[in-house]
C-alpha cells in the first residue's frame, strides 16, 4: 500500500507529504540548571537586600553594624526635613524639564536626520550619541571646568550667543545650579533619546505619510497626526524611561557640586539619591537612606504602572 | 555684536535668497545648518578636552581652546599634565600608580561583562525554549524586580557585604551583579527566532542539553550577544555609584571613583584629573567605533520592533 502511493505520488509529480519531526518534549531538569546562577544571585542579592530594606527603613542605624527600631521615625523626619523637600522639589523640576525640552529637542534632532541621507545621518548619529560614551560621574567632572567662571567654555559661549553668562557663577548662584545641571543633561541625554527615535521613525510607514502630505496636510500635521502616533509605542517607552532615570539622578549633579557632596548652595542642587546618598554612606544612616529610597521605589513604581496602562491604551488604538 | 550674531545673521540672509529661488533647497540648507550647529554644541567640550590636557598648567586659562600656531612650543603644550597623573601618590598602602586604578577598572568591567553575558544568555535560552513548572511567575517575578531602582537595595547590599567580609574588593562588587535582568530579557527574546526543529533535531540526535547551548544557540545569538557586550561593558566601565561605596582602600578603586577623588584633590592643577578622564574615555570609544551598528542595535532592540 505504501509503496503503491509513494509510486501514484512519483507519477503525479507531488511532492511527498511532509511530515513534521517527532516533537521531543523535553521534561528533564536543564532549564533549572541553565537558571540557577540567576535564581542562586537573585535569591542572596536581590530577595535578601529587598527584605532587608523593607526591615531597615524602620531602623535608625549608625554604620552597618549597630542599629535600633524607630518605627515611623524615618518617615516623619522626611516629612519635616526642609533638605528632603528641596531634594523631592529638585527632582521633579528636573524630570519635567527632561520631558518638555530634553525629548522634544532628542524628536527635532531625529526627524531631522530622518531626512537626510544615509551617511549624513551616520555621521550625526555618532556625533551626537557620543557622549554617552563617557558616563555621567565622568561628565560632571568635565563639565564642573567647563562652568568655570570667566574662563569655562559654557560661560564664553553664552556670552557670544546671550551677551550674557561670562561673569556667572553656574555652579554657585543657587539660581544657575538646576539650569547648569539641565545644560549637562542636555548635552549628554539628548543624542541618547535621539537614536531611540530615528531607530522607531525608520519603521513608520512612508505611505501614510505620503497619503497624508497628498490630502493638503502640512509637514506639522502630517508630523502631528500621522508619524507621532504610528510611534507611539516608542514614544511612551521613552518618556517613561527618561523619568525613571531623572528621579534617579545622581552622579552628575554629585561631580558637578564636588565641593558640598552634590548639594549646591542653599541645597539648590540637591537630588533624592544624593540625599540618599550623603544620609546612608556619609554619615552612616542605612535606615534613613532605606526610607528615601522606598519614597524613590513608590515614585517610579506609579511611573511604571502608569506606563503599563499607557501601554495598554497605546495597543487598544 | 558678537562674531556668532554675525555669523547668525549671515545663515539668515542666505536662507532668505535660497527661499526666494526654491523652497525645497531652502528647507535642505537650514536643516544641514541646524545639524552642524548641533554637532558642533556636541563637539565643543570634546575639543576642549583634549586642548585643555596638552596646555601647561599655567596656560589653560589663557587660551579657549588651543593657543594660536605662532604660540605653540613645549612651554605651552606638553606632557605636564599626564606626568603628574602617572606619578604615584602615596597613600596609606604606599605609592599608588594611576595604572594600578585602570587594571582594577579593566579587570572589573571585562569580568563582571563576560559573566553577564553567561549568565543571562543561559536564563534568557531557558525562559525562551523550555516549559517547566513556574516559568510565568518567574518571568513575573524578573519584570517585578526590574522595576526595584537598585538604589533601594544599596544600603542592605552593602551591610550584607560588609557581613560576608566582602567589602573593599572586587569580588564582592562582582558577585550582586553577576547577571543582568535586563540581559536575560534581551538573550530571551533572540532565542524566541532560533527554530524549534533545530534544537529537537539535535536532541534526536542525542545532544546533550548542555552541548545545545553552547554548539547551537551560542553561535546563533551571537549578534545578540556582541550588542549586549558593549551595553554591559559601557555600564560597567563607567560605573561610579556602587564602586564609590564599596570600595575603601586607595589602590583597589576604580578609575571613575579615583577621578572623582582628583576632583578635590587637583583643584588648583584641573589638568591632572582631565588627563585621566580623556584617558578614561578612550575604550568604550574604540569598542564603540568598532562596533556602532551592534551597538545601537542592543540599545533599542527593546523598544523598537523589527
Amino acid at each position: 500500500m505504501r509503496a503503491e502511493g509513494a509510486k501514484r505520488r512519483e507519477a503525479l509529480d507531488v511532492p511527498p507529504k511532509r511530515t513534521t519531526p517527532p516533537k521531543v518534549r523535553y521534561k528533564g531538569v536543564a532549564p533549572y540548571g541553565f537558571l540557577s546562577p540567576y535564581l542562586i544571585l537573585a535569591a542572596v542579592f536581590f530577595v535578601v537586600p529587598f527584605v532587608n530594606a523593607i526591615l531597615l527603613a524602620f531602623y535608625e542605624t549608625n554604620g552597618p553594624k549597630s542599629r535600633v527600631f524607630v518605627g515611623l521615625d524615618n518617615f516623619r523626619f522626611l516629612l519635616q526635613d526642609q533638605t528632603f523637600h528641596a531634594a523631592l522639589r529638585n527632582t521633579t523640576v528636573y524630570a519635567l524639564v527632561s520631558v518638555f525640552i530634553q525629548l522634544p529637542l532628542a524628536m527635532g534632532l531625529a526627524v531631522m536626520l530622518n531626512k537626510g541621507n544615509a551617511r549624513l545621518r551616520g555621521f550625526f548619529r555618532l556625533v551626537f550619541f557620543s557622549p554617552n560614551l563617557v558616563g555621567q560621574i565622568l561628565v560632571g567632572i568635565l563639565f564642573s571646568v567647563l562652568f568655570t567662571p570667566r574662563y569655562g567654555l559654557i560661560g564664553r559661549a553664552c556670552q557670544a550667543v546671550l551677551s550674557w553668562g561670562y561673569e556667572a557663577r553656574w555652579l554657585g548662584d543657587p539660581k544657575l545650579i538646576m539650569i547648569s545641571i539641565v545644560i549637562a543633561s542636555l548635552w549628554l541625554w539628548v543624542g541618547f533619546n535621539m537614536v531611540y527615535f530615528l531607530a522607531a521613525l525608520q519603521t513608520v510607514d512612508k505611505s501614510l505619510e505620503e497619503a497624508a502630505r497628498i490630502d493638503g496636510a502640512n509637514a506639522w500635521q502630517v508630523f502631528w497626526h500621522v508619524t507621532l502616533p504610528s510611534m507611539r509605542h516608542v514614544v511612551v517607552f521613552v518618556v517613561i524611561m527618561s523619568v525613571i532615570g531623572s528621579y534617579q539622578l545622581f552622579e552628575m549633579p554629585l561631580a558637578l557640586l564636588s565641593e558640598s557632596w552634590g548639594y549646591g548652595t542653599d541645597n539648590s542642587g540637591v537630588m533624592l539619591i544624593t540625599y540618599l546618598n550623603f544620609n546612608a554612606f556619609r554619615s552612616g544612616d542605612l535606615g534613613l537612606g532605606s526610607a528615601v529610597g522606598w519614597v524613590v521605589a513608590l515614585i517610579i513604581f506609579t511611573i511604571s504602572l502608569i506606563q503599563i496602562r499607557l501601554g495598554r491604551v497605546a495597543e487598544a488604538d | 555684536m558678537s562674531a556668532f550674531h554675525v555669523l547668525l545673521l549671515l545663515f539668515a540672509a542666505v536662507f532668505v535668497v535660497l527661499c526666494v529661488k526654491s523652497r525645497n533647497t531652502a528647507t535642505r540648507y537650514a536643516r544641514v545648518t541646524l545639524l552642524c550647529l548641533a554637532a558642533a554644541a556636541v563637539l565643543a567640550p570634546f575639543t576642549w578636552l583634549v586642548a585643555a590636557v596638552f596646555k601647561d598648567h599655567a596656560y589653560l586659562n589663557e587660551f579657549l581652546f588651543f593657543p594660536p600656531p605662532d604660540r605653540w612650543s613645549t612651554e605651552t603644550m606638553n606632557l605636564g599634565n599626564f606626568r603628574e597623573l602617572f606619578k604615584g601618590r602615596a597613600s596609606l598602602r604606599g605609592t599608588v600608580y594611576f595604572w594600578e586604578f585602570a587594571l582594577n577598572s579593566t579587570v572589573f568591567a571585562t569580568v563582571t561583562t563576560t559573566l553577564q553575558i553567561v549568565f543571562s544568555s543561559m536564563a534568557g535560552y531557558a525562559l525562551a525554549k523550555y516549559e517547566f513548572r513556574g516559568k510565568t511567575a518567574l518571568t513575573l517575578f524578573m519584570l517585578g524586580s526590574m522595576m526595584i531602582p537598585s538604589v533601594l537595595l544599596l544600603a542592605p547590599l552593602y551591610k550584607m557585604i560588609v557581613t560576608l567580609g566582602l567589602v573593599d574588593s572586587l569580588p564582592g562588587l562582582i558577585i550582586p551583579i553577576m547577571v543582568s535582568t535586563y540581559g536575560i530579557f534581551l538573550f530571551r527574546q533572540s532565542c524566541l527566532s532560533i527554530p524549534n526543529e533545530m534544537i529537537d533535531a539535535a536532541r534526536l540526535d542525542g545532544c546533550s542539553e548542555a552541548a545545545i547551548y553552547f554548539r547551537i544557540v551560542m553561535p546563533l545569538v551571537r549578534p545578540m550577544a556582541a550588542a549586549f557586550c558593549l551595553v554591559a561593558f559601557l555600564a560597567n566601565w563607567n560605573a561610579f555609584f556602587m564602586p564609590n561605596v564599596f570600595l575603601h582602600t586607595d589602590d583597589k578603586l576604580t578609575l571613575p571613583v579615583v577621578l572623582n577623588l582628583y576632583l578635590g584633590e587637583f583643584r588648583r592643577h584641573q589638568g591632572v584629573f582631565l588627563a585621566g578622564t580623556a584617558l578614561t574615555m578612550i575604550p568604550p570609544a574604540v569598542l564603540f567605533f568598532a562596533l556602532q551598528k551592534e551597538f545601537i542595535s542592543g540599545l533599542t532592540s527593546g523598544a523598537v520592533k523589527g
